[in-house]
């Protein structure tokens, strides 16, 4: 078993990557994710790997597309001013079937916003962000040992099905220290790139990395296909955690990242008072955990409440996964301000009426 | 007053400028914001001859988000993003913007000054006020670089900032007018 370090959840990322076998790094300063880059300028350089501050957003991410066309691992990190620039990259990146890994540790918005924690990209993750109909792998950690595991297994899942994944955070998980441990993994299975563009290499032809199709019956095929992967992805890699959900329940929490933390704590607060209630936490937030609320509907009384440190925007992946089989309720912060286990624990009690 | 994105204010003035041409507007940027992200609004506004005025503080490092490596980082320097001292043979070279901006038939005014001493100083004011001018009279693009100190990001009193402002940047970056399309003066 590997040692226990403690690390800062930004510099954690930069050493899954290199553990992940990350060949290129490619980046740009923003708070609260500049620790990523940092990191891998001081390490790239000692394992004899490529790190690159780029000019901008926009440059990072082609680079990215550059190096992940060539087939070697890669990966940028921003926070979300950046991943904005980075969307129409990104978009080329899932139309020419490229694999990489896009971090982003988001802060509040929209526009400048501000550099507190944020869960306001979710539409921009889960929905698009780019143009086209494409659709990013997200792994939403809520921890830094989660965020080391899944930071490599997105190379695994982006090598496999030939598709960008994001590793999203919040600017609380990117900036706080937890222990880690770097465990053995084992050697997965992943298909050859026999399909990069890094010279003939004895093949007859050239490849072509493209997202191009000016006939629509090509383009079409094209989207099918790649609808085709989505429904693969979804089948095989959703993600999930369920909490205290195993007993009858007064209301179901959905809640991802640092903050299903925090309402894990609300939970404790309220079976004091004798209100029992459980949390999904979406792991994957593409796809989207559907089947964890056909496993606790029947469970509870009084439905569910997204809570989230954004808008609503997640509440929209609850209310579709519900299907009005049961109430569902909201409760979000935004801008920055972490809600606490007090605020949603009170909230609760609105919903549920008072102790039982 | 308006807060552009990263890099965009010359187009963001661009706009202003164009709405509203009887409005005095200038851009007031980082060497990242201007000559990282920003590159190619800044070329292509000077190109138009935008009649803007552009304050561009050059301190060598990107100073809001801690200090990193910029585009005007000197061979060397160490930065949070270049901790073995940038290495030109993998991140490049500094960019003189005055000079390129200069070669552009739309700039008028471009002068590179110094905020390091009370002389230089005197002489800052001079050369703002001077593309301030050139504005006003409709002339074009107008760009004043400023080179400045970041004592916080460069780990550095700020005494002896200036004194590293005067023995490194200077050099590097000479200061003096490099072009002045109204008496046909281009260095
Ligand atoms: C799209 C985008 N990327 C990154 C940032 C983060 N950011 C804020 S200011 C800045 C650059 C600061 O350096 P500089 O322009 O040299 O100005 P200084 O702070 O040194 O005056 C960066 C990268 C941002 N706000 N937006």
């Amino acid at each position: 078993m590997a040692d226990k370090v403690l690390m800062k959840g930004n510099e954690a990322i930069g050493e899954a990557a290199i553990h992940a076998g990350c060949q290129c790094f490619f980046g740009y300063p923003i708070t609260p994710q500049t620790e990523v880059a940092a990191y891998m300028s001081r390490r790239m350089p000692k394992v004899g790997r490529v790190f690159l501050q780029a000019e901008s957003e926009v440059a990072a991410i082609n680079m990215v597309y550059g190096a992940a066309g060539a087939g070697v691992r890669v990966m940028t990190s921003s926070s979300s001013p950046g991943i904005s620039l980075k969307a129409e990259g990104i978009s080329y990146i899932a139309g020419a079937e490229l694999p990489c890994v896009i971090i982003n540790i988001v802060r509040g918005g929209p526009g400048l916003g501000g550099i507190q924690p944020a869960q306001s990209d979710y539409f921009q993750a889960t929905k698009g962000g780019g143009h086209g109909d494409y659709r990013l792998v997200v792994f939403a950690p809520a921890s830094v040992q989660e965020m080391v595991d899944l930071v490599q297994d997105a190379f695994d899942v982006a090598d496999k099905y030939r598709n960008p994944v994001m590793v999203m955070g919040d600017g609380m998980l990117g900036q706080m220290m937890e222990p880690v441990e770097f465990k053995e993994r084992p050697k997965k299975e992943l298909p050859e790139k026999t399909w990069a563009a890094n010279g003939l290499k004895g093949r007859e032809k050239h490849n072509v990395i493209n997202s191009l199709f000016l006939k629509p019956e090509e383009l079409e095929a094209h989207n099918n296909k790649l609808q085709e992967k989505y429904r693969e992805i979804e089948k095989n890699e959703v993600r999930y955690e369920l909490y205290n959900c195993d007993e009858e329940m007064d209301l179901v929490i959905v809640s991802y990242g640092t903050l299903s933390r925090i309402c894990k704590n609300a939970i404790k607060m309220l079976k004091k008072e004798g209100i029992n209630v459980g949390l999904i936490r979406p792991i994957t937030l593409w796809p989207y955990p559907v089947e964890a609320f056909d496993k606790v509907i029947d469970k509870t009384k009084n439905g569910f409440i997204s809570v989230e440190m954004s808008c609503g925007q997640m509440l929209e992946d609850v209310q579709l996964a519900v299907n009005g089989r049961k109430p569902v309720h909201f409760y979000g912060r935004s801008g920055g301000m972490v809600p606490t286990p007090a605020e949603i624990a009170n909230k609760i009690k609105g919903i549920v009426g008072g102790a039982k | 007053m308006y807060e552009a994105a990263h890099g965009r204010a010359p187009a963001v003035a661009t706009g202003i400028k164009r709405a509203v041409p009887d409005s005095v507007v200038f851009t007031y940027q980082g060497d990242g914001d201007l000559a990282a992200i920003g590159t190619a609004e800044i070329v292509h506004a000077a190109a138009r001859g935008e009649r803007i005025t552009t304050i561009f503080v050059n301190n060598a490092i990107y100073g809001m988000t801690g200090g990193q490596m910029a585009p005007t980082t000197l061979p060397g320097q160490v930065t949070e993003t270049s901790p073995y001292g940038r290495d030109v043979k993998t991140a490049g070279y500094p960019i003189r913007v005055s000079e390129m901006i200069s070669t552009l038939d739309g700039a008028v005014y471009v002068e590179r000054v110094s905020v390091d001493s009370v002389p230089n100083i005197i002489k800052a004011k001079k050369a703002i006020k001077k593309a301030f001018e050139i504005q006003l009279q409709g002339l074009g693009f107008s760009l004043v670089e400023v080179l400045s100190i970041c004592p916080t990001n460069w780990g550095l009193s700020p005494n002896e900032s200036v004194k590293w402002l005067r023995d490194n940047m200077i050099p590097y970056y000479p200061l003096g007018v490099k072009k002045d399309a109204t008496t046909g003066e281009v260095k």
